[in-house]
Parts: C-alpha cells; sequence; structure tokens
C-alpha cells in the first residue's frame, strides 16, 4: 500500500519536474511566455490601466534552488523507496537500484522531448565529491590504516600505475591492428584513457562494501586504495593531457612526472594537515559558542579541499588529511552535541552526495553522445579486469614477504572483484576537450559500459560471494575496557621489549610519537584539563557517558529490572571486609521508610532552570544536562546506599542521597523508587553513539552548585571525577571518603536527612511538573 | 646460570636456536646486545636493565624487567624469581615476542597464544597464586597510569573496578549477591582477551627477520 502511495508520488514529482529539468539546456517555456507578455503590458500601460494581478507566476526567479532541491528530494524519495521494499534492496545493492532509476528518469525526460542533463564535471568535483570523501576521512580508523599503510601504498600506487600501463599499451595495440576506425587514436590518448580508468572509485567501493560488513582488514585495504589512488591517477591525468597536445613524452618528463606525484601527494596532505590543525586550534576556544562548532570542521575540510584543488594537488588527500589530523583533538573540545552533529550531518551530506551522484550517472548515460565501438568497449572491459587481478596477485606475492599477517588468496580474490570503477574515472572523461581528443565519445561509452559492469555485475554477485567463501566479517563487539587496558599493556610492553633489545623500531617510534603529542601537541590544541587526560581515561570517560546515556534513553531504569537479568555487582568482586561491629543502632524498619519518604518528596520537587531564549544557543536539552545530574545523584545514591547496606546487610531499594541543590533541581527521567533497581550494565543494547568529552560549561556549573562534601579538588578535576563512574548498582565510593569515615558519615547523613525539611531554598524558579 | 663460553660456540647456538626457534644470526646479535647490556659478563642482573635509558619513560618498566627475572617464564613449572640471568633465560624470554611461522595448524597458533597469554598472565599475577586478584589489577591499572599523577591514581581505582566487573560478567554470568569472584583465572584471562589476535600482536618485528637484522648499538 505505502508502496504504490510512494510511486504516485514519485511519478507525480518527475512529471512536475521534468519540463523544468535541464541545468543549462532547458528551456522554459513558461518564462517565454511571460517575456512577450511583459513588452506588451509595458506599451499598454500608457493606454489602460491593467488590473493589479493578484496571483502571478514568477519562476525565473527561484529556477535554479527549486531543480536543485526537486532533484535532491527525488533522490533522498528514492533512498526511501528502496527500503520499503527489503527483499530488493537485500540482493541488489543501493547503487544499482539508484543508476536503474537515473536511466528511467533520464529516458523519460528524453520521452518529454528534453535535453537530460549531464553530470556536470565542476558540480561533481566540487559540491558532490568532497561530503563523501570527509565523512570516510573524519571517520577513518587510523589504527588499521596505519598499521597497513605500506601495502595500502603499494596498491595504490603501483597497483594503480601497472593498471594505468596495462590497459593503456594494450589497448593501443588493439586500435593499431583494429585498422580502420580506431588507428587514429596515438599512444599518449590510450595510455591517458588507462589513467582514467585505472584508479578504483572511493564512492563505489564506499557504496558497495558497506552493505557487505567485510572484516575491517579488507575494507580498510580496498578503501584505503581508492582514497589513496587519487593522487596517482591526477598525476597521470594531468602529464597526458599535457603532453598529448605535443605528441611526445621525454625521459624528463618521466622524472617530472614522478617529482609532480611527490609533490601532489605530500602537498595535499600538508595541505590537509595544516587545515586540520587550524581547526583543532579553532575549536579550542568554541567552548562559548557551541553552536557553531561544526561549522567550524566543515568549513576548514572544504577550504582544505578547495585550497589542495588551486594548486591542481590532490584534493582527496588533503581532505583525508585535515579530517583524520583534526579528529582527535576536535573530538577532545566540542560538546557532546557538537559531536553528535558532525557525524549526522556527515553521514547525511554523504548519503545524499552519494545517492545523487549515482542517479546522475544514469541520467547522463541516457544523455551523453555515445560512440559505440564493439571491439574497443570489450577490449577495454577485459583488459581492466585482466590487469587487477593481475595486479592484485602479483603485488600480494611481494607484500606477503614483508606482512606478519599474510593475505591468502580468498583476501587476494576479494581484493581484486572490490576493484570498483565509478563516477570519478567518469567526470574526468567528461572534463577531456573534444578538440584535443577525437575520440572523447568512445572513451565516454567505453568508461559507462565498464562502470555499469564493475557495479552491477560485481556489486550485485559480492555479496552472495562472500558468504560463499565464507570471508570473515565484520565483528560488531563493543569495545571492552579489558581490551582497552591490554591493548595499552602490549603497547608499552613490546616498546620496552623494543628498548631492552636495543632495536628503534616501529613501536619505539610510535611511543616517541605519542609522548611528543600528549607534551606538546596536545596542550596547544586541546582546552583545559582535557589536554592531560590519559588516553585510558578518555577511553573510560567515554564508555561511562555512552551507558549513562543508554540509561537515560532507556527511561532511567524503570524498563530495567524487566529485560536484564542481574549480573556481577561490587560486592562479588570487593574482598569481604569483616563484619563491622554495630556501633551505630540499627535502623529500625519504620525510620528507613521515613527516610526514604522524605527523600522521595524531595526529588518529586524537581526544578529545572530554565535558560533565556536566545536564537544563537540550544535551548537545554533535559536529556543533556539530565544525565550530568543522573550521574551525580546515582554517585550520591550509591554513597548512601553503602553505607546504609553496610548497617543493615542488604538493601533492595536504596534512598536516594540527601539534599543536593542538583538533585532538587534535576529532572528525573523516571519514578525514583525505581532508581535503586540493578541499572545498566554491558547487556544493555547499546546506542552507538561516539562521544566527545563530557565537560561542557553546563557541566562545570552544576559541579560549582553541589558542593560536594569533603572534596577540594578543582572543578574541571571534579568534572572529571563526576563521569568516573561505572553505572554498576552498587559501586564503591569515589575519592570522596575513606574508609575510616566510612562509619560516621552514614550517622550524619541520616540525621542531616530526617532533620531536613525539603529542597534547599535557595530555588527561586517554579517548579517544573515531574517529568517522565 | 648458564654454562656458556665467552666465545659464541656453535654447538650452544644451535641447541639455543633448536629449543627457541631463532635462527642463528638473530642469537648472534641477540648475543652482542645481552653482553653489552651486562657489560660482558656472563650473567644479566636487574641493574643491568634499569640502565637503559629509553626504559625510563615506559610506566610498566618494572614489571618488564621483573618479567625477565620470572623462572615461571624461563620452563613450565618454574616458580619464583632469580636475581641474574644467563644468556638462555634472556633468549628464552626474547622467544615470546616471535610471530608464529606462516604455515601452521590451528593448535599450534592456539599453543603458541596460550603461552603468549600466559606470559602476559604472569606479568599481572605477581603472587602466582594463579588467579589476577583485584588488587592486582588495581595495581597494573595504576602502573600503566602512573604518570597523569593524581588524577591517574583516583581513575585507577575504578577502572580497575569496571574491568573486574566486566571479566566478571563474561567468564560467570549472572552472580548471586553473596557469591565472590576471587580474581581472574588463566581460563577467563583468555576468554577476555579472545578478541586481540595474541599471535600475531605480541611480536617484535625484527625478531623475525632472517636477513641481516637492524641492530642499534648505542652505549648503555
Amino acid at each position: 500500500m505505502e508502496l504504490k502511495m510512494f510511486l504516485l508520488v514519485l511519478g507525480l514529482l518527475v512529471g512536475t519536474g521534468s519540463p523544468d529539468m535541464g541545468s543549462s539546456q532547458g528551456k522554459c517555456s513558461e518564462s517565454l511566455v511571460q517575456g512577450p507578455q511583459t513588452q506588451e503590458n509595458r506599451t499598454h500601460t500608457t493606454h489602460s490601466k491593467k488590473p493589479f494581478p493578484v496571483l502571478s507566476f514568477g519562476y525565473d526567479y527561484v529556477r535554479l534552488p527549486f531543480e536543485i532541491s526537486l532533484w535532491v528530494l527525488l533522490a533522498s524519495l528514492m533512498k526511501l523507496g528502496f527500503h520499503l521494499m527489503p527483499r530488493l534492496s537485500s540482493i541488489v545493492p543501493e547503487s544499482c537500484l539508484l543508476i536503474v532509476v537515473g536511466l528511467l528518469v533520464g529516458g523519460l525526460i528524453k520521452l518529454v522531448g528534453e535535453a537530460p542533463p549531464v553530470l556536470e564535471s565542476n558540480i561533481f568535483f566540487l559540491y558532490l565529491l568532497p561530503p563523501i570523501i570527509l565523512d570516510a576521512g573524519y571517520f577513518l580508523p587510523i589504527r588499521q590504516f596505519t598499521e597497513n599503510l605500506g601495502t595500502i601504498l603499494m596498491f595504490a600506487v603501483v597497483g594503480t600505475l601497472w593498471n594505468a600501463f596495462f590497459v593503456g599499451g594494450l589497448l593501443y595495440g588493439v586500435c593499431q591492428l583494429e585498422g580502420h576506425r580506431l588507428v587514429t587514436v596515438d599512444l599518449l590518448s590510450c595510455l591517458l584513457f588507462g589513467s582514467i580508468i585505472s584508479a578504483v572509485d572511493p564512492v563505489a567501493v564506499l557504496a558497495v562494501f558497506e552493505e557487505i560488513h567485510i572484516n575491517e582488514l579488507l575494507h580498510i585495504l580496498v578503501f584505503g586504495e581508492s582514497l589513496l589512488n587519487d593522487a596517482v591517477t591526477v598525476v597521470l591525468y594531468h602529464l597526458f593531457e599535457e603532453f598529448s597536445s605535443v605528441g611526445t613524452i621525454t625521459v624528463t618528463d618521466v622524472l617530472l612526472g614522478i617529482v609532480c606525484f611527490l609533490v601532489v601527494s605530500l602537498g595535499g596532505i600538508v595541505v590537509g594537515a595544516i587545515y586540520g590543525i587550524l581547526a583543532a586550534f579553532t575549536s579550542r576556544f568554541t567552548s562559548h559558542t557551541r553552536v557553531i562548532e561544526p561549522l567550524f570542521v566543515f568549513l576548514y575540510s572544504y577550504m582544505a579541499y578547495l585550497s589542495a584543488e588551486v594548486f591542481h594537488l590532490s584534493g582527496i588527500m588533503a581532505l583525508i588529511a585535515c579530517g583524520a589530523v583534526m579528529r582527535p583533538y576536535v573530538e577532545a573540545n566540542i560538546s557532546h552535541k557538537s559531536h553528535t552533529t558532525i557525524k549526522y550531518f556527515l553521514k547525511m551530506w554523504s548519503s545524499v552526495s552519494d545517492t545523487l551522484i549515482f542517479i546522475f550517472l544514469g541520467v547522463s548515460t541516457v544523455a551523453g553522445p555515445h560512440e559505440w565501438n564493439w571491439i574497443f568497449v570489450v577490449a577495454t572491459l577485459i583488459f581492466c579486469l585482466v590487469a587487477r587481478v593481475l595486479g592484485v596477485v602479483g603485488l600480494t606475492f611481494v607484500i606477503n614477504k614483508f606482512r606478519i599477517v599474510k593475505l591468502t588468496s580468498k583476501d587476494q580474490f576479494i581484493i581484486a572483484y572490490g576493484g570498483l570503477r565509478g563516477a570519478i574515472a567518469f567526470s574526468l572523461v567528461y572534463l577531456l576537450n573534444t578538440d584535443h581528443f577525437p575520440k572523447r565519445n568512445m572513451f565516454l561509452t567505453a568508461i559507462i559500459t565498464v562502470i555499469f559492469f564493475t557495479v552491477f555485475v560485481q556489486g550485485m554477485t559480492i555479496r552472495p560471494l562472500v558468504d560463499l567463501l565464507a570471508v570473515k566479517k565484520k565483528q560488531e563487539t563493543k569495545r571492552s575496557i579489558n581490551e582497552e587496558i591490554h591493548t595499552q599493556f602490549l603497547d608499552h610492553l613490546l616498546t620496552g621489549i623494543e628498548d631492552i633489545c636495543g632495536h628503534y623500531g616501529h613501536h619505539h617510534w610510535k611511543d616517541k610519537l605519542n609522548r611528543f603529542n600528549k607534551k606538546y601537541v596536545k596542550k596547544c590544541l586541546i582546552a583545559g584539563e582535557r589536554s592531560k587526560e590519559p588516553q585510558l581515561i578518555a577511553f573510560y570517560h567515554k564508555m561511562e557517558m555512552k551507558q549513562a546515556i543508554e540509561l537515560v534513553e532507556s527511561g532511567g531504569g524503570s524498563k530495567l529490572p524487566s529485560a536484564m537479568p542481574s549480573t556481577v555487582s561490587m560486592q562479588n568482586i570487593q574482598p569481604k571486609k569483616p563484619p563491622q561491629d554495630r556501633a551505630l543502632p540499627q535502623l529500625s524498619k519504620a525510620r528507613e521508610e521515613e527516610i526514604r519518604k522524605i527523600l522521595r518528596t524531595n526529588l518529586q520537587r524537581t526544578r529545572q532552570r530554565l535558560r533565556s531564549y536566545n536564537r544563537h544557543t540550544l535551548i537545554a536539552d533535559p536529556y543533556e544536562d539530565g544525565w550530568n545530574e543522573i550521574l551525580i545523584k546515582r554517585k550520591k545514591m550509591k554513597e548512601l546506599e553503602k553505607k546504609i547496606s553496610q548497617m543493615n546487610n542488604y538493601l533492595t531499594v536504596p534512598a536516594p542521597p540527601p539534599d543536593s541543590p542538583t538533585i532538587a533541581r534535576a529532572r528525573l527521567a523516571s519514578d525514583p523508587q525505581a532508581w535503586g533497581l540493578k541499572s545498566a550494565t554491558e547487556s544493555i543494547p547499546s546506542i552507538k553513539v561516539d562521544l566527545a568529552s563530557p565537560q561542557s560549561p553546563e557541566s562545570v556549573n552544576i559541579v560549582d552548585e553541589i558542593g560536594m562534601k569533603g572534596s577540594q579538588p578543582k572543578v574541571s578535576e571534579e568534572g572529571g571525577g563526576l563521569t568516573m563512574k561505572v553505572p554498576s548498582p552498587t559501586k564503591p565510593r569515589k575519592d570522596q571518603t575513606t574508609d575510616e569515615d566510612n562509619d560516621k558519615e552514614p550517622q550524619q547523613r541520616l540525621m542531616r536527612c530526617l532533620s531536613d525539611p525539603g529542597p534547599a531554598a535557595e530555588e527561586e524558579d517554579e517548579d517544573e511538573p515531574f517529568l517522565h | 646460570m648458564g654454562s656458556f663460553q665467552s666465545l659464541p660456540d656453535d654447538h650452544q647456538y644451535r641447541t639455543l636456536s633448536l629449543k627457541t626457534g631463532f635462527s642463528l644470526e638473530q642469537i648472534a646479535i641477540l648475543h652482542n646486545r645481552f653482553k653489552q647490556l651486562s657489560q660482558n659478563e656472563e650473567t644479566l642482573r636487574r641493574d643491568d636493565l634499569k640502565t637503559i635509558q629509553d626504559l625510563e619513560s615506559n610506566p610498566i618498566r618494572y614489571q618488564i624487567i621483573e618479567a625477565f627475572f620470572d623462572r615461571r617464564n624461563f620452563q613450565k613449572d618454574g616458580v619464583g624469581s632469580v636475581e641474574e640471568i644467563g644468556f638462555e633465560e634472556f633468549l628464552t624470554v626474547m622467544s615470546y615476542f616471535r610471530a608464529p611461522a606462516h604455515h601452521i595448524t590451528e593448535e599450534q597458533r592456539e599453543e603458541i597464544r596460550r603461552a603468549k597469554l600466559r606470559f602476559l598472565f604472569n606479568m599481572h599475577d605477581t603472587d602466582n597464586d594463579g588467579t589476577i586478584t583485584l588488587e592486582e589489577y588495581r595495581h597494573v591499572v595504576e602502573e600503566l597510569l602512573s604518570r597523569s599523577g593524581a588524577l591517574g591514581r583516583e581513575t585507577a581505582k575504578g577502572i580497575a573496578d569496571a574491568a573486574m566487573l566486566e571479566v566478571a560478567s563474561i567468564s560467570v554470568g549472572p552472580m548471586a549477591p553473596d557469591e565472590f569472584y576471587e580474581g581472574i583465572t588463566f581460563e577467563h584471562f583468555l576468554k577476555i582477551l579472545k578478541g586481540i589476535e595474541i599471535e600475531t600482536r605480541m611480536h617484535i618485528r625484527f625478531l623475525n627477520m632472517d636477513t641481516a637484522v637492524f641492530c642499534k648499538q648505542h652505549s648503555v
């Protein structure tokens, strides 16, 4: 049913859209009609007064944004549609479906009589490609990337060169042999064509590999190769394009080409790194203007790309370098909301771009001038495939000598099979000047055929092949604190052993880099206390945050008990203390109930301090403040609970902690009684949110007002102390009190809470209704 | 400790090679290093290792040095520690850091894995009772964070507790409030570190290459 509705809407859209389509070639009949009318009107105004136009039509005014929005809307609706048909989307990868849609749309437009728009190269390179690359670069798994960097570079550089020359050379041979029509194609044109078509396309690889979830090693190898071969492609393209007019290439040109390659790639990386450091530095000062933090990330990255393109350096590498360099520092500085914003915006833009690219590819196929030549096209296809296979096999043979984890033949097959071509190749061919390359249309046709083949045939069959060959899939394991501890331990151990051996190896330099980073770079680029935070602690905080957010989002504990089995709690691992002599009078049950009632009513009078509305600040998000306070509350609650439990052996429903302005002010997510129940442990379905620092000005404010007993450390450190809790049911207290105070404190606290009339009197705002 | 002449003896090397799996060239190079560290004596002491400058910045240097003198790493049922070691023991400890050969069976791989994890386990289990107790684990985390001052010490406890809870949850599952989790046994240790491919990660690259090794000889 929804499918039919959807198709109807789609049909209407395309119908209304098609007469208006066409970037520069499309004519707008209405505006033409409009033209003469206004002229007539002007000549008539002297004679008679026209009635005031109540409703008029002025399409030209909004034409460009209207068309762009319509296309983007179409692309998004397409994406929506595919996921309504789960069976189809499980067989056919999205990219194929989108190309088919593009073909249909293009066909429709042609039927109507308009000229369908073609994927303009500058639109592609300037607007559609950067979001995808930035998304990839910002979330690049650095550890795996650097571990396999040698392999990736080999594939990217040597592999692409091999492909280019193999395909180009053999095609030239074929052209010469073929005779009449193809003999005009000279060597340089063939080599240029070879270099364009040899590059593995990151867009296509991402689109297909994301759906098949293979293991991280293969993913990073193919993906890394597709990113890094951009430099090679750029250099070869410019080299051959420059010299195709001249006609010959000398040895000096080749040497210059090699130098150019180094300049292009390293230059791109340097440009990206510079912008990345600038972005990191800027983010250090954004604590008062949280709203525009994501904007800095996007702008600096885009500027890096554009700056690299100005000098004909590799824009893709600049973008990757920028994202990878800025990420650890920016994430330490920005607020958690900004982090989420960045993540979702990047995903959204790259998704839209990706969809648009494939649709346009389909439309351009219908539109573009074609010249079909059986021999050329088939030869291209065959040579591309053969070159890829040979290249991968040959290179792996060499690479395996230097690798510890060798690449098996299954891996090699997937790498070879995953060499998809895509829109970058298409756009590059489209840019070719027809004067220099008379056979450009033929190239275009051949490229489109290869792209279609790789995307359709290889894209569709790779998933069953992966299953058939039982290739290791991505493990969806959460990174545990134990693994993190032992990974760090192992790193230090290996560095130590290297030092004992006297060998300055891989670990030694990595350790040196880390220490340099910690000592100098982090101090510059990260604001405040976070600069000194060791990695283990940062990881621990992240985990805490994640679990706290899960706790809040799952309703603060009321829904939990039924879902979660009770697991291990602190009591199980702490060595049993000798039973303490009951110096304190045992609390009678009645007394306990009274205490609990009082505390509960305190909590019910929750207040929320509303900030005054300001367009430039976001309204206080209940959850963002909520979980901070929840953490504080939980901490206090556990402390109190511990003490009560020590007097009473085992407490099932602990009382919430006594007076604290924050508690009074906090908004509980659910019934206070539920707070005591065994809460989040690892078995909660995890929400995959990567989080930045919990430290935001909001949290600092809250900390200020708590007035934690017995803690003197600095506010910011307290902020760190706040979040240092694992949401396990009963947790040992933190730094606050020592064991000796243990016995005295609870008594005092209970006394205090018994005499306490209610929440702190300094609350000035009105009561907030108790929210669920 | 080892009956070792000061001149490299081919026969000695060969037996060592068979025992530890290193090639003869690697043994020669490591022997040079050993002699450098021990100042041409026959045995190595803790103080000799402590003088290595690069180790100064390593947070777990004491554990690493201890591992060289721990009898459990020399043979299967060793107990306690020794004051000085000979070249054979030095080489034995080093052999834990070789990568597994490419063509080995699954059982051999598992065995190598166990051996390496046993080495790590011994580093944590300082009192040799077969379990890593909460205290010992806390000590591990504290050492790791020892360079972070006061902040490190406070969070170390929390992190260790959290980690312990995780191990208990994974290994034992739900526990009644009265039960007590003694500590991480070797089997549990294997379980929690299943995700890390120890046999390939715990290796020093140069110990594998049979060609001329790049070994920096700098004054100790």
